[in-house]
C-alpha cells in the first residue's frame, strides 16, 4: 500500500519530507492501515451557530456530556448548562477518567500529515471516509473539564425551571441511566419535547416517565438502540454463559467498558450468577480511575432508582449488592493496574476496565497480556464500537471474542408504542430512523413508520418547526378585572372592553388600571381651557349590532323629542328632527347624526344611539 | 375575593405536636402531624375533631404533608391515619420516609410496652400508614391534584427535612417546618427561590435569640466536655437519636482524636450504626463538605464512639453518653440521668430545646428537687448545661428567610406567644407585611388579590409592544384597547377588529355631521389656512393636514369651508368624524366655535 501512494506522487524534495513524517504516522497492522498519533475526538458542530448565543444547554445523560469543556469553553459561551445532580456527578468522573487515560500515556504531537485532503482521498477505508479531520480535537484538560462543569445548575426530575419568564423546562425520568432525562420545554401554549437516550426495560434507574410527554406539539427523538436486533435481556444470558465457560477452562475474562451504567446491572447479574453457577469464588477486577468513586457514587443517589432499589435504603442497606461484593472481597477495585493490584491478583478473574473503543486505557494491557491465549475470552457489551474495528489494531489474536452488545434503549418496536401513547403532533428525528439501515435494506420493521411521517434531520441542517404561535400569556390585575363590564354577545360568549395599560418585563405581561389624570388646580384649569387638548390616542371602542327603528323612535320621544318625520331609504330611514333641526340617518351597518351648533342635543343623541349598539 | 386560610391544631403559640390545616383556593391541606412531648394524655395529639366530629378526613383532607422526621412533627401520624382515618396520599421526602417509621416504632414501644397504656397504635398500623407516604424529591414540582402543586425546598434542620412550597393557581404558601439558616457540622443551610407566597408560615422557636457564632458554642461545649472528663466525672448528653447527635458525635469525634483523649464515649441506643447508615446512604441530603469528600473519608464511620450497654452507666471513671429521648422524659436517658443526678463531678448538658413537662425543662429551670413515680424524689446535684445546638433558625435566620421568600403576609408557629410578639412587631417594623400568630384552634384569613390570567392575542400584543417603544415614558403610559371574549372557562383578549370577525359581527359605523358658522372677511380658501394655521398652532402632536382638494384633515377627520349664499363673510365649516374619533370632534366644533383668533 506504500508503494501506491508513492506512485501517486512526484519526486519533489518537499514531497517527500511530508511522505516521511506520513510514513511515521501510518501504521500497518494485519492488512488495515491505522493513524499513529495522540487520540483526537470528533466534536459537536461548532461552526453552524455562534456559542456565545446559546443561552441554555440541557443534559440528558452523562454519555451526551462528554464534549461539554469544547462547547462551553473558549468559545465565548455564557449560559447555564441544566443537569441532574447524578448526570453531573457521574459525567464529571468520565471526564475525569479519560483525562487520566490521555495523562498517563503522553504523546507529543498528534498526527496531521494523513489529514491532508490529497492524501486522506488515497488512504483505505475507514480512514478514506473519515469527514471533517481538521475540527477533531485532542482531550481537554481537567482544569476545562472543572470550569465547565462549574456553568451546571443542577436540576431534579419533575422540577420547573423558568428560562427568562419566556419557556419553562423540565427534565422528566429517562429510565436508561442514573439521572437520566427527557426534556420538555415548554410556554403556556406550546409544548416541545427532547427524548434522547430512554429505556422501557427495568434495570437500576427509576423508571422512564411517559405520561408527561402528552399532548407536545413537537417530539423531537434521539438517542434510540444502536444494536436494535439485539435483545438485551438475551445478551445478558450469553454473556454470563460466556464468562463461567471460560473461567471453567480455567480461561480469564475481559470485559472492555464504561466505568458506569450498564457495569452495575452485570455485576449485580453475576452476583446471583457465579454463585449458582458455582464459581463464587472467581475474584472480579473493576480498574478505572474512577472505580471507587462510580461504585460509591451509585450507592447514594436512592432518589434516582426504580423502585426495588429506592426501597432497600428504608432498611437502611445499600441500594446496589456491589456493596456486598465489596465487602465479601469477591469484587475488587483498584485505579489502574500499577502498585497494589499487580500484586494481589489471581487469574483466573473476571476484569471490568476501560476504554471500550480499546484504544487507550488499562485495557490496552490485558490486551496484550491476555491476547495470545486462547483460554481467555474478551466479551463485549458496550454498543458504541465495532468491536471488529476495536481489535483490529491487535490481530492476530488468539483469545475469544463474544459480541453481546447490551443497549436497553428504545428499539423501533418500543418507539411506535409509545408514540402511539403521547401522540405528538409532529416527531422531528434523525434521517437514519426514517429508513431501514443499509446493511438491512428490507427490514422496514427497522425505521419509524408514522402519520405525519417524521420531519426527518441529519448533521447540520436546520428545520423550522410547525409553530404558529398565536397566543401569550398576560395578567389583568385584580382591579382591573374587577371594573370590566362583560354583556353577553351571543349564547355563552360575553365581551368586554379592556382599556389598560401593558407593562412588560422579563417577558411576563400585565394589564394595570389606566392611571386617572391628575386634576390641575382650578383657578389654573379657567385659564387654560381654551387649551384643553383631548389626549391623543385613546380611541374608542368599535360599535355593532343595528337600531330598530320603532325602539329607536320611542326613546326619542322618551328624551322630548316628538317631532321626528321619518322618511324611508333605499338602505334605511331619515330621521328629521323637525324642532331640533338635526338629522339623523339609520342604516342597517351605519348611523349619521348630522346636527349643528347644539352640542348638548348631539351628546344626547349621541349616547340614545350608543345605547342599542354593542362596544367592542 | 378569595381567602386562604390557616388553623393550628398544634404549635400555634406552642411547641409540640405540630399541625397546621391550610385552606387556598378551595384544597385543604395539613401541615405536619406531631405529638406533644409534654403531655401523657389527650392532648398529646392534635384535635382532630376540629377537622370533622365524626368519620373519616379523607373527604376533608386533599393531602398530607410532613416536614421532617421529628415526632413532635410526624408522632401523630399514624393514630390520624390509621386510627381516626385518612386514606390520601402523605408527602414527605425519602429521608423522612425512612427514618419516620424507626422513630415511630421507638415512641410506640415506649408508650405501650414500657407504660403500658392501652388504645394507642400498632405497629401493624405504623406499616399501613407509611404505605400511604408518597416521597418527595427537592425541587420536584408533584401534581397532587390538576391544580394543587407542591414543593419541596431544602431546610438544613436534620436529615431530610423540607420546607415546602403549596401552589393552587396564582395563590401560594410556604410552610417552613423547622429549619436552620446556617450551616452545621453536617447539614447545609435552608434555601428557598424568591417565590413571593401570600402566606409564609414560619417556625419560631428562637425568636428573640441571635445567637453567638457556632464556633464559640463548640468550643465552650468542648471545654464543658473536657473539664468533667479530666475531674472524672461523666457526662450525660440526652439526644434524639437522629440529628444532632451525629453533630456532636462528629465534633466529639474530631476533638478526642485531635486531644488523644482516652475515655470511652457511648452512644445509648442500637440505632447508632443503623442511623449512621442512614446518613451514608442520604448523603446528597449533608452539607457541601461532607458530600465532597464521602468517597475518601465518610465522616459518619466513627472510630471513638462505641455502643453503649445499659450495664456500663454504672462503670467508675469517666465516661461521654450519648443517650435518648432529647428531653429526658422517659427512655435510658432518664434512666442514666436518675443514676448520676446524684453526683456533683456530673454534667448533663442539653443540646437543643425542651418542651414544657419534660424533666428536661424542669432542670433547665434550675429545679433541684424532681418527683418522680412512686413519690420518690430525685435531688438533683450534677451540674446542669444547657447549649443551643438545636438546629432552627434565630431572629436573624427567620428575617433572612422572609428577605429570600418576600412574603405578603407572616404567620409564626411552633413558638412561644411573648417571644412570637417580639418577632411579630419586628417584622411588621422592618417588612411592613401583616405579621399573624394564630393560638390552637384560631383561624387566620388572608385575603388574596389574585390577578386575572388571560391569553392575549400574539399580534396585539406585539403591536402594543411595537407601539410603546422600547422605552416606554412612565409618566406617560400608553393605553392599549382590547376585547375580552368570553367563552366557557376561556379568557381570550384580542383586538376590537378581530373580535368582530371572530364572533361574526359587522362593524356599525357612527358618523357626526356638524356645520360652524364662523364670521371671518376672507375668501373661502384663506379662511381654510387661517383654520390649519391655528388647529396647528392648538393641535401639538396630532396630524393636521392642510390637503390640496380644499380640506383640513386632523387625524381622521376631514374639515371643509364654504360661504353661505347671503353673507360671503359667514363662513360654514363642515366638519364630520366617526365615533372612534368622538372626542377630538367633539372639541374641535367647540374650539371653531369661539372664533379664530384674530392674530392670525
Amino acid at each position: 500500500m506504500y508503494a501506491d501512494l508513492m506512485r501517486c506522487f512526484n519526486w519533489t524534495e518537499c514531497m517527500l519530507i511530508v511522505l516521511c513524517s506520513l510514513l511515521k504516522e501510518l501504521k500497518e497492522c494485519a492488512g488495515r492501515v491505522f493513524v499513529d498519533s495522540q487520540p483526537e475526538f470528533c466534536l459537536p458542530e461548532r461552526e453552524l451557530l455562534d456559542l456565545s448565543t446559546v443561552d441554555v444547554i440541557l443534559i440528558s445523560n452523562y454519555h451526551c456530556m462528554m464534549a461539554l469543556p469544547y462547547i462551553t469553553e473558549h468559545t465565548g459561551f455564557s449560559g447555564t448548562v441544566y443537569a441532574t445532580e447524578p448526570t453531573f456527578q457521574i459525567g464529571r468522573l468520565l471526564m475525569e477518567e479519560l483525562v487520566t487515560f490521555m495523562e498517563r500515556v503522553p504523546k507529543a504531537q498528534s498526527a496531521t500529515c494523513w489529514k491532508n485532503k490529497e492524501i486522506q482521498r488515497m488512504l483505505p477505508g475507514p480512514l478514506k471516509d473519515a469527514v471533517d479531520v481538521w475540527s477533531w480535537k485532542r482531550c481537554y484538560s481537567m482544569q476545562e473539564v472543572n470550569s465547565a462543569l462549574s456553568k451546571v445548575q443542577l436540576v431534579g426530575y419533575s422540577q420547573k425551571v423558568e428560562l427568562f419568564g419566556a419557556v419553562q423546562v423540565t427534565p422528566l425520568s429517562s429510565g436508561y441511566s442514573l439521572g437520566s432525562s427527557n426534556w420538555i420545554i415548554q410556554s403556556h401554549y406550546e409544548k416541545v419535547s427532547y427524548v434522547s437516550g430512554s429505556s422501557l426495560l427495568t434495570t437500576h434507574p427509576q423508571p422512564m416517565d411517559q405520561s408527561s410527554l402528552k399532548n407536545s406539539d413537537v417530539l423531537i427523538l434521539t438517542g434510540l438502540t444502536q444494536i436494535p436486533t439485539a435483545n438485551p435481556d438475551g445478551m445478558l444470558g450469553e454473556f454470563c454463559s460466556n464468562l463461567a465457560m471460560t473461567i471453567r477452562a480455567g480461561g480469564n475474562v475481559l470485559v472492555p467498558c464504561y466505568s458506569s451504567g450498564v457495569i452495575y446491572d452485570l455485576l449485580e447479574c453475576l452476583y446471583q450468577f457465579m454463585d449458582s453457577a458455582n464459581l463464587g469464588t472467581t475474584p472480579f477486577y473493576f480498574i478505572s480511575p474512577v472505580a471507587n468513586s462510580s461504585l460509591e457514587f451509585s450507592q447514594i443517589f436512592a432518589e434516582w432508582l426504580c423502585q426495588n432499589k429506592q426501597s432497600k435504603v428504608y432498611l437502611p442497606e445499600p441500594p446496589f449488592p456491589h456493596a456486598e461484593l465489596i465487602q465479601t472481597n469477591k469484587l475488587k477495585h483498584y485505579p489502574s493496574i500499577h502498585g497494589e493490584f499487580s500484586s494481589e491478583f489471581r487469574q483466573p478473574c473476571v476484569v471490568f476496565t476501560g476504554h471500550p473503543s480499546l484504544r487507550f486505557g488499562d485495557v490496552v494491557h490485558f490486551m496484550e497480556l491476555w491476547g495470545k491465549s486462547s483460554l481467555n475470552t474478551i466479551i463485549f457489551t458496550e454498543p458504541d464500537f465495532s468491536y471488529l474495528d476495536a481489535l483490529a489494531p491487535y490481530q492476530p489474536l488468539a483469545m475469544k471474542c463474544v459480541y453481546c452488545p447490551i443497549d436497553t434503549r428504545l428499539n423501533f418496536h418500543q418507539v411506535s408504542k409509545l408514540l402511539k401513547e403521547v401522540q405528538p403532533l409532529h416527531v422531528v428525528c434523525p434521517e437514519q430512523y426514517t429508513q431501514p439501515p443499509p446493511a438491512q435494506s428490507h427490514r422496514s420493521d427497522l425505521m419509524l413508520e408514522l402519520q405525519p411521517p417524521p420531519m426527518a434531520y441529519r448533521r447540520c441542517s436546520v428545520l423550522g418547526l410547525p409553530f404558529r404561535r398565536r397566543y401569550e400569556r398576560i395578567q389583568l390585575q385584580p382591579e382591573l378585572a374587577k371594573a370590566l363590564v362583560p354583556s353577553e354577545i351571543k349564547p355563552g360568549i360575553s365581551v368586554a372592553t379592556v382599556s389598560a395599560v401593558l407593562q412588560s418585563k422579563d417577558n411576563k405581561h400585565v394589564l394595570q388600571p389606566v392611571p386617572k389624570p391628575t386634576p390641575v388646580p382650578p383657578s389654573k384649569k379657567r385659564k387654560r381651557l381654551m387649551e384643553e387638548v383631548p389626549e391623543l390616542l385613546s380611541p374608542k371602542p368599535l360599535l355593532s349590532g343595528s337600531i330598530p327603528l320603532d325602539a329607536f323612535l320611542a326613546s326619542l320621544h322618551k328624551s322630548g323629542i316628538t317631532e321626528v318625520k321619518v322618511e324611508e331609504t333605499a338602505d334605511g330611514h331619515i330621521l328629521h328632527l323637525q324642532a331640533e333641526d338635526a338629522l339623523i340617518q339609520l342604516e342597517e351597518d351605519a348611523t349619521h347624526i348630522v346636527c349643528d351648533n347644539n352640542e348638548p342635543l348631539r351628546t344626547a343623541l349621541r349616547d340614545l344611539v350608543l345605547r342599542f349598539l354593542q362596544k367592542l | 375575593m378569595p381567602d386562604i386560610k390557616v388553623t393550628p391544631l398544634g404549635a400555634g403559640q406552642d411547641v409540640g405536636r405540630s399541625c397546621i390545616l391550610v385552606s387556598v383556593g378551595g384544597k385543604n391541606i395539613m401541615l405536619d402531624c406531631g405529638m406533644h412531648m409534654g403531655y401523657n394524655d389527650d392532648r398529646r395529639f392534635p384535635d382532630f375533631s376540629y377537622i370533622t366530629q365524626n368519620g373519616r378526613l379523607t373527604d376533608f383532607l386533599d393531602c398530607v404533608i410532613i416536614s421532617h422526621f421529628h415526632l413532635d412533627h410526624c408522632g401523630a401520624l399514624p393514630y390520624m391515619s390509621e386510627m381516626v382515618g385518612y386514606d390520601g396520599p402523605i408527602y414527605m421526602t425519602h429521608p423522612t420516609k425512612a427514618i419516620c417509621p424507626i422513630l415511630l416504632e421507638d415512641f410506640r414501644k415506649i408508650t405501650v410496652d414500657k407504660k403500658g397504656e392501652t388504645n394507642f397504635f400498632t405497629s401493624q398500623m405504623i406499616k399501613d400508614c407509611m404505605k400511604k407516604v408518597v416521597p418527595l424529591n427537592l425541587h420536584q414540582t408533584v401534581q397532587v391534584d390538576d391544580e394543587l402543586e407542591i414543593k419541596a425546598y431544602y431546610a438544613g434542620h436534620v436529615l431530610g427535612a423540607a420546607m415546602v412550597l403549596i401552589k393552587v393557581g396564582s395563590e401560594s404558601v410556604v410552610y417552613t417546618g423547622d429549619y436552620n439558616m446556617t450551616p452545621d457540622r453536617h447539614l447545609g443551610a435552608a434555601w428557598i427561590d424568591k417565590c413571593r407566597p401570600d402566606i409564609l408560615i414560619s417556625e419560631s422557636t428562637y425568636a428573640t435569640t441571635i445567637r453567638d457564632s457556632k464556633r464559640c458554642r463548640e468550643r465552650d461545649f468542648l471545654k464543658k466536655v473536657h473539664e468533667t472528663i479530666e475531674r472524672g466525672g461523666k457526662v450525660l448528653i440526652p439526644v434524639f437519636a437522629l440529628g444532632r447527635a451525629q453533630e456532636l458525635c462528629i465534633l466529639l469525634e474530631t476533638f478526642w482524636e485531635r486531644m488523644n483523649l482516652k475515655a470511652p464515649i457511648y452512644f445509648s441506643t442500637g440505632l447508632t450504626e443503623k442511623a449512621n447508615h442512614y446518613y451514608k446512604l442520604f448523603i446528597t441530603w449533608t452539607n457541601q463538605k461532607i458530600r465532597k469528600t464521602f468517597v475518601q473519608r465518610n465522616m459518619f464511620e466513627f472510630k471513638h464512639i462505641k455502643a453503649f450497654d445499659r450495664s456500663y452507666a454504672d462503670n467508675p471513671g469517666p465516661m461521654v453518653v450519648f443517650a435518648t429521648p432529647g428531653m429526658l422524659h422517659a427512655g435510658q436517658s432518664l434512666q442514666i440521668f436518675k443514676k448520676w443526678a446524684g453526683n456533683e463531678k456530673n454534667m448533663v448538658i442539653m443540646p437543643g430545646y425542651c418542651v414544657q413537662g419534660t424533666v428536661g425543662h424542669k432542670i433547665l429551670n434550675g429545679q433541684k428537687k424532681l418527683e418522680m413515680e412512686g413519690r420518690a424524689t430525685l435531688e438533683v446535684k450534677l451540674q446542669v448545661e444547657y447549649m443551643s445546638f438545636s438546629a432552627h433558625a434565630d431572629a436573624k435566620g427567620i428575617m433572612q428567610l422572609i428577605r429570600m421568600a418576600e412574603p405578603r403576609n407572616m404567620l409564626l408557629v411552633h413558638g412561644e406567644a411573648k417571644k412570637m410578639e417580639f418577632l411579630k412587631d419586628k417584622i411588621e417594623q422592618e417588612f411592613s407585611i401583616s405579621c399573624y400568630m394564630p393560638a390552637n384552634g384560631e383561624t387566620t384569613t388572608v385575603t388574596t388579590n389574585p390577578s386575572v390570567p388571560v391569553d392575549i392575542s400574539l399580534n396585539l400584543l406585539k403591536r402594543e409592544m411595537a407601539l410603546g417603544g422600547p422605552l416606554p415614558d412612565p409618566k406617560k403610559p400608553r393605553t392599549m384597547h382590547g376585547t375580552l371574549i368570553m367563552k366557557d372557562s376561556s379568557l381570550r383578549l384580542v383586538s376590537p377588529e378581530q373580535a368582530l370577525k371572530e364572533l361574526g359581527l359587522s362593524e356599525h359605523q357612527l358618523r357626526f355631521t356638524c356645520r360652524v358658522h364662523l364670521q371671518d372677511p376672507h375668501s373661502d380658501s384663506d379662511t381654510l389656512s387661517r383654520i390649519y394655521s391655528h388647529l396647528k398652532s392648538v393641535l401639538k402632536g396630532y396630524a393636521v393636514q392642510h390637503l390640496p382638494d380644499g380640506t383640513v384633515m386632523v387625524e381622521s377627520i376631514v374639515l371643509k369651508v364654504s360661504s353661505s349664499g347671503e353673507d360671503p363673510n359667514l363662513k360654514v365649516i363642515l366638519l364630520s368624524w366617526s365615533y372612534q374619533d368622538e372626542e377630538l370632534g367633539s372639541f374641535l366644533s367647540s374650539l371653531l366655535k369661539k372664533g379664530l383668533p384674530s392674530g392670525l
